[in-house]
């Protein structure tokens, strides 16, 4: 008896705690916003947001509604979140390779680079690229261009844009060879694990990849235009480009910013994982007489891998967190957008605020959990 | 066979492939030090790719005439082994060293030789360097932010005072050393809190009040990282002690605000202490933004300290806590007197991380109005007497920054090498 109690009586005793907190900050809410004269509620988000967005992906002005506007804040988190991670990848599959080379020059620069920007802090280099290193650029009508078709100017980098005809056909022999892909690699494992005998999976994909995609241009009536970026002059000392796509100087900042500091924490997770992998494994392979391409594919890569991948998804999802840096140099994302204009608009201070944090959440924990997943999957199974 | 490797020294000529190998490695690098120092292409007569790629090549040819398996010269050897092993490498061994030699110049004399640092007005920088005058003359306000500058010494005081109390514990007689622990986890931060509050804030002891919105610059960052590492560090264990805990709702509510606040940028958090949290608090009570934004971070590198510690409770074997019950210890006993120690003992690298990323996180207070380092810049920056000099001040920032985040991260790394071994 007396042991249940003991048992019970801290729980009731912190579930009380909490919903007494819980409590009184509802009861002070309403207290206060009945006084404001707020009313809680979301109905706000199919009004005219009546605000305009520099920058979006989807079609966007000031008569559509905030849920809109949350749309777009959104796919400019999405968006920047998205680039930064392809870079930071990059760069750090690179640097992390580049710390464990036989060069000594090529070590220790790649261990600078990883010292000096992981020890910066991010909002100081976002404001570096952003107020000093992208405010030297040329003005438009000064700027040179360069690869001959895309001009970096102090108002964005204009590249051209592609033009398509029949895209959904292009689209949809991209489908087939992802799937033809996985059916034929499906069926190579099938084949090495029945019979051991091997096909060239690699180079068949990479056939289908070029040829497939490249064949709706001559059958299926796909083509492709590009709209290059040309100067225009507005008045007399003003100038812009006009065409193409410009991706403004706030995107560039923080795609420069995000990348560059993730990318040393991903160097460092790959630099232990291939270091994870002991010599043994590698001498063990080579004597069963695997070649060594096998041995990296076989034997190294899936054991690095599952070394390196949870780490490094974990500093994807703290690049996409940290991507709400944006608000602080105006890049049109989620924060600013819904959490700023939106907010500083309705007053709905609690809603949307709770909306924000909720998208970030349900963000990370979505991939948490195909994190979760994918480790059960990959783990070693021990007897 | 002879004449077939030429490109290759054998015993007979090692010695003209070696001198030759030398001497082509050193005309390159001399070309390219040329080229960037003194502002003389050498090889201007030649066609000009052959012009730009000249030093590569020759110092390409010159790597691989030294390259040898084994010479017995020390410094020969030396070289092969660690920055020309095969083609691939020497490339990039030259590409590195003719980038560190091209951006020396530019480099060095925007920071020294074409800088200013003289004078007190914008018109004092006339070189094309930096202007390094903007951050002397700021710097005061980089520092202390909207204090007032005669009561400047206040905060040096208060910081040197909080810094020699947390030495204290180092003096302490042996026979008190068990109150250790005590001292650091409830009489510091009451010390700290009040030597910072009394002495920085005022309005007691005949010292002027100087309200929170002037406090700024680096010695905001310090202060809101400081109280948030100490309120933080309790609060991370009551969480890694409910998460491990056997109580079902205590488990889940730990899990839950853990993964709550894991899962949510800092700036959002920060949103919502500035704009949110007023909201929830009693009508006539009022609570300083600072105070606010505090609270926040706290809340929010609580959960993050409350993983490292829970890594730390996990790492210790099943046996503590086995032997700690069959002594009859009860839960808070074996706690205190048996697993924290040790557990603790095993985290300090990695709070020492989590308190490396706080250092990191705290000048996103900027957000919402708080005026820490990266704020005054801001401020400085759009001063209409000193328009233009951004790059100045950033990169004076990043250099503080930097060394302070460097000596933390080398602090640590030491820390994790010294209990890797004890243990």
């Amino acid at each position: 008896m007396n042991n249940k109690i003991k048992k019970i009586l801290p729980q009731i005793i912190t579930v009380l705690f909490v919903l007494g907190i819980f409590g009184f900050f509802t009861f002070n809410a309403q207290i206060n916003m009945d006084n404001r004269g707020i009313d809680f509620g979301f109905g706000f988000l199919t009004q005219e947001s009546s605000f305009d967005v520099q920058f979006s992906l989807i079609e966007y002005s000031g008569s559509h509604s905030y849920a809109r506007a949350y749309l777009v804040g959104l796919l400019n988190t999405l968006l920047v979140s998205f680039i930064s991670i392809i870079f930071c990848t990059i760069l750090g599959v690179i640097f992390g390779v580049a710390r464990l080379s036989s060069n000594y020059l090529i070590r220790n620069s790649a261990a600078w680079y990883v010292e000096f920007f992981r020890n910066i802090p991010l909002l100081l280099q976002i404001f570096f690229w952003y107020y000093a290193a992208l405010r030297a650029l040329p003005v438009p009508e000064k700027a040179g261009p360069w690869f001959g078709v895309t001009y970096m100017t102090i108002k964005g980098y204009y590249i051209p844009s592609f033009i398509w005809t029949n895209l959904d056909i292009f689209l949809y022999s991209i489908l087939a060879v992802i799937i033809s892909i996985i059916i034929i690699s499906t069926y190579a494992k099938k084949l090495q694990e029945n019979e051991g005998k091997q096909i060239p999976v690699f180079f068949i994909s990479l056939g289908l990849i070029f040829l497939l995609p490249a064949l709706t241009f001559f059958i299926g009536g796909v083509s492709l235009d590009f709209e290059i970026p040309a100067l225009k002059q507005l008045s007399k000392t003003s100038y812009v480009f006009d065409g193409g796509i410009g991706l403004p100087p706030e995107l560039i900042a923080l795609v420069l910013a995000l990348s560059l500091y993730t990318s040393t924490f991903v160097a460092e997770c790959v630099r232990a994982g291939i270091q994870g992998i002991g010599k043994g494994q590698k001498e063990a392979a080579a004597s069963v007489g695997l070649t060594p391409n096998q041995i990296l594919k076989l034997v190294v890569m899936p054991q690095a891998l599952r070394i390196i991948i949870p780490p490094t998804t974990n500093q994807y999802l703290n690049l996409t967190k940290n991507s709400s840096l944006a608000a602080a140099i105006a890049y049109p994302d989620l924060v600013l957008v819904f959490a700023g204009t939106a907010l500083m608009q309705t007053g709905k201070a609690i809603e949307i605020v709770s909306i924000t944090m909720l998208t970030y959440l349900s963000i990370s924990l979505a991939i948490a959990a195909i994190m979760n997943w994918y480790n059960k999957k990959i783990e070693i199974k021990e007897k | 066979m002879n004449s077939l490797n030429f490109l290759k020294s054998n015993k007979q000529n090692f010695y003209y492939f070696l001198y030759l190998g030398l001497f082509l490695f050193s005309i390159s690098i001399l070309d390219v030090a040329i080229n960037a120092f003194l502002k003389i292409n050498i090889t201007s007569f030649l066609p000009g790719i052959l012009s730009i790629f000249l030093p590569l090549i020759l110092g390409f040819v010159g790597l691989n005439f030294i390259r040898t398996e084994y010479s017995g010269i020390k410094s020969l050897d030396i070289i092969n082994k660690n920055i020309n092993t095969n083609n691939f490498n020497a490339i990039l061994t030259l590409l590195i060293i003719f980038a560190i030699i091209k951006a020396t110049p530019p480099s060095l004399s925007w920071m020294i030789f074409d800088a200013n640092i003289s004078g007190d007005t914008k018109e004092a920088c006339t070189g094309t360097g930096a202007c390094w005058t903007y951050v002397k003359v700021w710097f005061r306000r980089f520092m202390y932010g909207m204090y007032p500058n005669d009561l400047h010494w206040r905060i040096n005081l208060a910081f040197i005072l909080v810094i020699a109390l947390g030495f204290f514990g180092f003096f302490l007689r042996d026979n008190l050393k068990k109150y250790l622990a005590l001292y650091y986890v409830i009489i510091y931060p009451i010390i700290a809190f009040l030597v910072i509050y009394y002495l920085i804030s005022g309005g007691a002891f005949g010292l002027v009040w100087v309200e929170t919105g002037a406090w700024g610059g680096l010695s905001l960052t310090f202060i809101v990282s400081f109280f948030c590492l100490i309120f933080c560090f309790p609060l991370g264990m009551v969480l890694a002690l409910g998460r491990r805990s056997s109580l079902p709702m205590i488990r889940y509510i730990s899990i839950g605000y853990i993964e709550f606040w894991r899962g949510v940028p800092l700036i959002t958090v920060l949103f919502m202490s500035s704009v949110m949290f007023p909201m929830f608090l009693p009508e006539d009570f009022f609570m300083d933004k600072l105070v606010r934004v505090i609270i926040a971070i706290t809340l929010f590198e609580g959960a993050y300290c409350a993983e490292v510690i829970r890594g730390g409770l996990q790492a210790l074997p099943r046996g503590q806590y086995d032997a700690a019950k069959s002594l009859g210890m009860g839960y808070w006993k074996m706690h205190i007197f048996v697993i924290l120690p040790q557990a603790l003992k095993l985290v300090i690298p990695g709070i020492c991380n989590t308190f490396l990323a706080l250092v990191k996180d705290t000048p996103l207070i900027f957000v919402v109005g708080l005026a820490e380092l990266a704020g005054m810049l801001a401020l400085a920056k759009t001063n209409p007497k000193w328009l233009g000099f951004a790059m100045e001040g950033y990169i004076f920032a990043a250099i503080i920054f930097w060394i302070i985040c460097y000596a933390m991260s080398k602090y640590s790394y030491n820390l994790e090498a010294k209990y890797k071994t004890e243990r």
